[in-house]
């Protein structure tokens, strides 16, 4: 924990999308995030793990300013996206959350068709000039969610009638469509069977072509599938963050050691 | 899984600054501020109706609780009584006697007006009649100094309250325009003053013609009775029918009717239920009209869905483990309900049932249609028997009654009687906070 | 009063039953408790509950059944000559019943003397004399018919309160004495006595179906009789109301459809002012207020909920209505003649209304799922377009309920439009004009001098049942809208 230095030397420098130094975060009076310090690189899927109250969630709600809905929630540390703070007062947290999109962990399609809630972030930020380049957003959008040879004979029926796997990729779909630069996913698949988690997974790695990608899990074999980069969580410190391969490996930290072994969580 | 379009490399990505609001983004912020300013106009409006309300009830009550009396200091004499007992129109006489003291009164600070007895009259009405009969009510007073209260006409109460004014009087048999000198000088001389008017809490509703008299007090007590008939039935009833419904009813059809019974209940208007208390309570049974017994009852059935309601939530609120615990030692089902389940739940009983009276307390509309409308409420009743079966008043029904009464000097004591009425009902209302506030029990 | 004096004579009895059962109880035992099949007080409470109960219900079915008796034997008295024409024997019994309750009066007030009100030949001139002295309502001349049955009317109602007084006793007597023999230590008293607990929670349940019996049969019943003396097309159909003053029917046109014009006018101006005023109240109270804020301005609204009625009536005549008057009124637009209109009504029922509306939306709006706003935000959207676009949608068939139950609310809204709408049937498009509605003219028909008997009178109601019943439908519909609702996001 000390020498989060010596942690970060070993992360190889692609381009950092998102950079977090001294992070903190309170919940009234509990401290529930410590002196967190992260690299988001671009193009990289980054796992967050930890046994559940470790912090990552409320972590990742950090990188979108979710927290900011939570009124007792308060925030210290610097969050660089692209070198710019997210956290400036000049920052409208709604032009952020365009760029940082987020997925959660139970599918929440909004009671609307299924066009609809593709279609409802482009329009609230503006994103299509006309019905014809809505169309095409939605499209591209539902084939990226890996989920539009399903749904494209009803995209008037509405999305709450999908199966569980089918209404996450779509709520998946539905935060790419505003085109962001970091995709943020709590815990994704927690609330899917084995087959959809696995229609997931293949999604996830998909979109790391394009996207920087950020996922929660619970689960230590989805980290080592999806991730490259993976931070592990305990008690609201940041222990070890390092190549996915070597935590799962060669962890370094002996907490880090008795998680994925089973011992502790 | 992978087609064409996810090589698109679409362009403007990495563009722009996150510090950069563009025009659509702010046009957002303002949308933002705009839907938010909605908010807080409609909570503003809400309140504003409420300052409204509430300042318009303390303007044009209050004045209800002060009255003007004319004050006289007046010493009767054996010798003036007897002279007055012989003349032949002895209330004239003693009226005389009462001029001249006023006279004085008015000389001795230098003030010169006109003093007649038609004046007098139209001031303080039939002055000699009253001094008349307390002085034949108490004869030990005689040459001893009395000081005389004497309530004044309500038109002159209305000038000193500004109702009436020297622009809009209008000559008539209850005020002139010379009788204001008269009002002004014994004003000045401090013989004509605002009093608390105790008349109006203790006494009892007068003839259409004199505003200054009326007083709540009988249908205060009409009220009364009603809430001893509400209480005495709804209670019992409500907390049997929420335990049958709550611990005991079966799932059957039967049960079915009764619940869907009861929601519906607690929406039928209120009127309705003054319709089933004539048809069924005067028309059918025969029960006397205007009673204080049939309004209870209509009342009781209006309230019963209220009380209903909330002492299941507080049934319901009795964890399960407090029923296993009693039925565990060996306690049947009735006594685990009748000795723990209910004692716990009485805080919350009581509190919905206070509720559920101030709501039947302030209840008008059934009133009318069982009669407590057209019935002038004079006296209070003969008894604590009487109380119920008399014809009397209610509160809200008494203020519809002068509200609906053509002398406009009845408006002061319509929203007197609301002040009146709102008092009871926050003084419900607050025991019913202190009451949850003390003994409710978070489980 | 009797029925008093019987109450309490049987609770004298049960209670009495009580301590002699429990003691028996303890006898047959020999002083110990052990020996006993239930505590003693179950014993006790044995002997009550046989004694009262059975009395009670007795009671109340012969005080319930003895009216209809009296009135039907003695209605079947009267010959038909003594019916003239124009007049019907419900309209001569309510004469022989009024001239029954006149002697009653008089004799208690000792205008009368007992043999005079009795004598089946007393001179009616007698009679009719005593009855005014002693300050009685006597609306036509007594005939001997109407003498002769108010008499028997009489005699057999006191008849009647004896022989209920009678078997009352006994009855709570021989249930005492039987109970109390049965009792032994091996007599399982705590489950006969909890048996009959639940029987008597039953009952107590059961009144709220009675409650609604008794409404429907009281509307059912009269209605009919209305359309006996009044066709039922000119009432729902007809575009004019106005009942005539004597009370007795022939000119009267008792058309609805200007009521429910009226009702449905004003109700409309107050939702129009409750429910954007409510929906944004609660809005704002939901997802934007601080906790602090919350907590004040929440209670505050409701205050407007639990003043009484008739203080908004009061609210319409007195202040609002003169307020109006002086912008719209003459000296101002012109558009208003008098205080009482639909507009004065409905901007204070709106002003009732407004915490009905908030305080049910916030509920439903609470209870959209959080997930839904998150996602929401998630994807960039600002908190406005999160409320109008997610939450409202998903929210809008709870709303809808809210706003129908508030509707129905509104049509049976009785004391605001009594005092402050006006008392013209007209069927207008002017807000500023005077109407009347369907509460409004129940009031004003059962509080007239009209004959309960007459159409004038009965038409109250055909108005009450049609009240009823739209609002009974309203509500339903709204309930079931509701419940639909919260069912989804359980």
């Amino acid at each position: 924990m000390n020498d989060m230095s010596r942690v970060e030397k070993q992360v190889d420098t692609k381009d950092i999308k998102l950079d977090c130094r001294d992070c903190q975060v309170y919940y009234g009076d509990t401290h529930a995030i410590k002196d967190v310090s992260v690299d988001i690189e671009d193009k990289t899927v980054t796992a967050f793990i930890g046994p559940s109250g470790c912090g990552k969630s409320t972590f990742l709600r950090c990188l979108n300013r979710m927290n900011d809905t939570i009124d007792i929630a308060r925030v210290e540390g610097s969050f660089k996206l692209d070198g710019e703070d997210i956290y400036d007062k000049r920052v409208d947290p709604v032009q952020l959350r365009a760029k940082v999109g987020m997925v959660f962990q139970k599918p929440n399609p909004f009671p609307k068709s299924i066009y609809d809630n593709v279609a409802y972030g482009p329009r609230i930020h503006g994103l299509a000039k006309n019905k014809a380049e809505l169309d095409e957003i939605v499209e591209k959008s539902l084939r990226r969610g890996a989920i539009w040879d399903e749904v494209k004979d009803r995209l008037d029926a509405p999305g709450t009638g999908l199966s569980g796997g089918q209404q996450q990729r779509l709520c998946i779909a539905r935060a790419v469509a505003t085109e962001p630069e970091v995709l943020l996913m709590d815990e994704p698949c927690s609330a899917l069977d084995p087959i959809a988690t696995a229609q997931v997974e293949e999604l996830i790695d998909e979109l790391r072509s394009r996207y920087s990608v950020v996922i929660v899990t619970h689960s230590m074999q989805q980290a080592a599938r999806v991730s490259q980069k993976t931070a592990f969580f305990y008690l609201g410190n940041l222990v070890e963050f390092g190549e996915t391969g070597q935590i799962f490996t060669n962890p370094e930290d002996p907490r880090t050691e008795s998680y994925i072994t089973g011992r502790i969580g | 899984m992978t087609d064409a379009s996810m090589q698109n490399a679409e362009p403007g990505r990495h563009s722009v600054s996150l510090m950069a609001t563009d025009e659509h983004t702010r046009k957002r912020a303002r949308a933002e501020k705009r839907f938010r300013a909605y908010g807080i106009v409609a909570i503003a409006t809400g309140l504003f109706f409420l300052v409204v309300l509430f300042t318009s009830i303390l303007k044009e009550g209050i004045p209800a609780f002060t009255r003007t009396v004319v004050s006289v200091d007046f010493t009767l004499t054996e010798q003036q009584r007897e002279e007055s007992e012989g003349v032949l129109l002895k209330t004239k006489a003693y009226s005389d006697l009462f001029i001249t003291a006023l006279k004085s009164k008015l000389d001795e600070r230098g003030l010169n007006t006109e003093v007649d007895e038609v004046a007098i009259e139209r001031l303080l009405g039939k002055v000699g009649g009253t001094i008349r009969t307390f002085y034949t009510q108490n004869p030990d007073k005689i040459g001893e100094q009395i000081e005389f209260d004497l309530a004044a006409s309500s038109r002159v109460d209305g000038y000193f309250k500004g109702r009436v004014s020297r622009d809009t009087i209008q000559d008539s048999r209850f005020l002139q325009k010379s009788d204001l000198e008269l009002v002004d000088a014994l004003e000045e001389a401090g013989i004509i003053k605002q009093a608390f008017n105790w008349p109006f809490i203790t006494g009892a509703d007068s003839g259409v013609d004199n505003p200054g008299g009326a007083g709540i007090g009988a249908s205060v007590i009409g009220s009364f009775f009603m809430m001893l008939v509400v209480l005495g039935l709804s209670l019992p009833i409500g907390v049997a029918a929420s335990i049958y419904l709550e611990e005991f009813a079966p799932r059957n059809r039967f049960t079915d009717l009764i619940e869907v019974n009861i929601s519906n209940l607690a929406a039928v208007p209120s009127i309705v239920f003054g319709i089933l208390g004539l048809a069924v309570f005067i028309q059918f049974m025969h029960l006397p009209q205007s009673a204080p017994l049939v309004g209870g009852l209509v009342l009781t059935l209006m309230t019963l869905p209220t009380i209903i309601i909330s002492t299941r939530a507080s049934l319901k609120a009795v964890p399960p483990s407090i029923r296993d615990a009693a039925l565990g030692v060996g306690a049947s089902k009735m006594q685990a309900v009748f000795h723990h389940v209910l004692p716990l739940a009485a805080p919350g009983i009581l509190t919905g049932t206070i509720i559920g009276l101030a709501q039947a307390l302030g209840e008008t509309a059934p009133l009318l249609l069982i009669g407590m409308v057209g019935f002038v409420a004079r006296g209070y009743p003969d008894g604590f028997l009487a109380g119920f079966t008399e014809p009397n008043s209610a509160m809200p029904a008494q203020i519809y009654t002068w509200a609906a009464r053509a002398d406009a000097g009845f408006y002061e004591k319509a929203w007197g009687g609301i002040i009146i009425l709102l008092m009871f009902l926050l003084t419900m209302n607050i025991i019913a906070i202190i009451l949850r506030r003390r003994f409710e029990r978070r489980w | 009063m009797p029925v008093l004096w019987l109450i309490l004579i049987v609770i004298a009895i049960s209670a009495v039953g009580f301590v002699s059962g429990r003691s028996r109880a303890m006898q047959s035992a020999g002083g110990e408790i052990r020996n006993l099949h239930s505590l003693p007080n179950f014993y006790g409470a044995n002997v009550a509950l046989k004694a009262a109960i059975p009395a009670f219900g007795l009671l109340v079915l012969w005080l319930l059944a003895q009216p209809l008796f009296v009135n039907s034997q003695v209605s079947g008295m009267i010959p038909d000559t003594a019916i003239k024409d124009g007049s019907s024997r419900s309209l001569v019994m309510a004469e022989v019943r009024r001239t029954a309750a006149g002697l009653d009066a008089a004799v208690a007030q000792g205008q009368m003397t007992e043999q005079v009100a009795r004598n089946a030949n007393a001179d009616i001139a007698e009679i009719t004399q005593g009855l005014k002295d002693a300050g009685q309502v006597v609306t036509s001349e007594i005939t001997q018919p109407i003498l002769n049955a108010a008499q028997s009317y009489r005699s057999m109602n006191a008849k009647g309160h004896w022989v209920m007084s009678i078997v009352l006793v006994l009855l709570a007597l021989a249930g005492a004495v039987v109970s109390w023999r049965q009792t032994r230590s091996d007599y399982r008293a705590r489950n006969v006595v909890e048996k009959g607990v639940s029987v008597l929670l039953l009952a107590a349940a059961s009144i709220a179906v009675l409650t609604t019996v008794g409404i429907v049969l009281s509307l059912v019943f009269n209605t009919w009789e209305f359309f006996k003396l009044y066709p039922a097309s000119e009432f729902f159909f007809g575009l004019t109301w106005s009942p005539s003053f004597s009370g007795r029917g022939g000119s009267s046109a008792l058309g609805i459809l200007p009521l429910l014009w009226g009702t449905f006018y004003i109700s409309l101006v107050a939702l129009l002012v409750a429910v954007p005023i409510g929906l944004f109240a609660a809005i704002y109270l939901s997802e934007y207020a601080s906790p602090r804020v919350r907590a004040v301005a929440k209670p505050l609204l409701e205050i407007l909920a639990g003043i009484p009625t008739i203080v908004y009536g009061l609210f319409a005549l007195l202040t609002v209505g003169p307020l109006l008057l002086s912008v719209f009124g003459d000296d101002g637009l012109g558009w208003m003649k008098a205080g009482t209109a639909v507009m004065t009504a409905g901007l204070v029922m709106g002003v009732m209304l407004i915490p009905f509306v908030s305080s049910l939306s916030d509920d439903i709006i609470n209870a959209v799922p959080q997930a839904m706003r998150d996602g929401s935000y998630g994807l960039g959207a600002t908190q406005s377009e999160t409320i109008r676009q997610v939450v409202l949608p998903a929210a809008l068939p709870g709303i809808v309920g809210a706003i129908l139950l508030a509707a129905s609310r509104a049509i049976g809204e009785t004391m605001i439009v009594v005092l402050g709408a006006g008392a013209a049937a007209r069927l207008s498009l002017n807000p500023f004009e005077a109407m009347t509605t369907v509460t409004a003219k129940i009031v004003s028909q059962l509080t007239g001098d009209a004959d309960f008997a007459s159409p004038e009178a009965l038409v109250a109601f055909a108005l009450g049942m049609t009240l009823f019943i739209l609002t009974l439908g309203l509500n339903v519909f709204a309930l079931y809208i509701v419940r639909k609702y919260r069912e989804q996001y359980e």
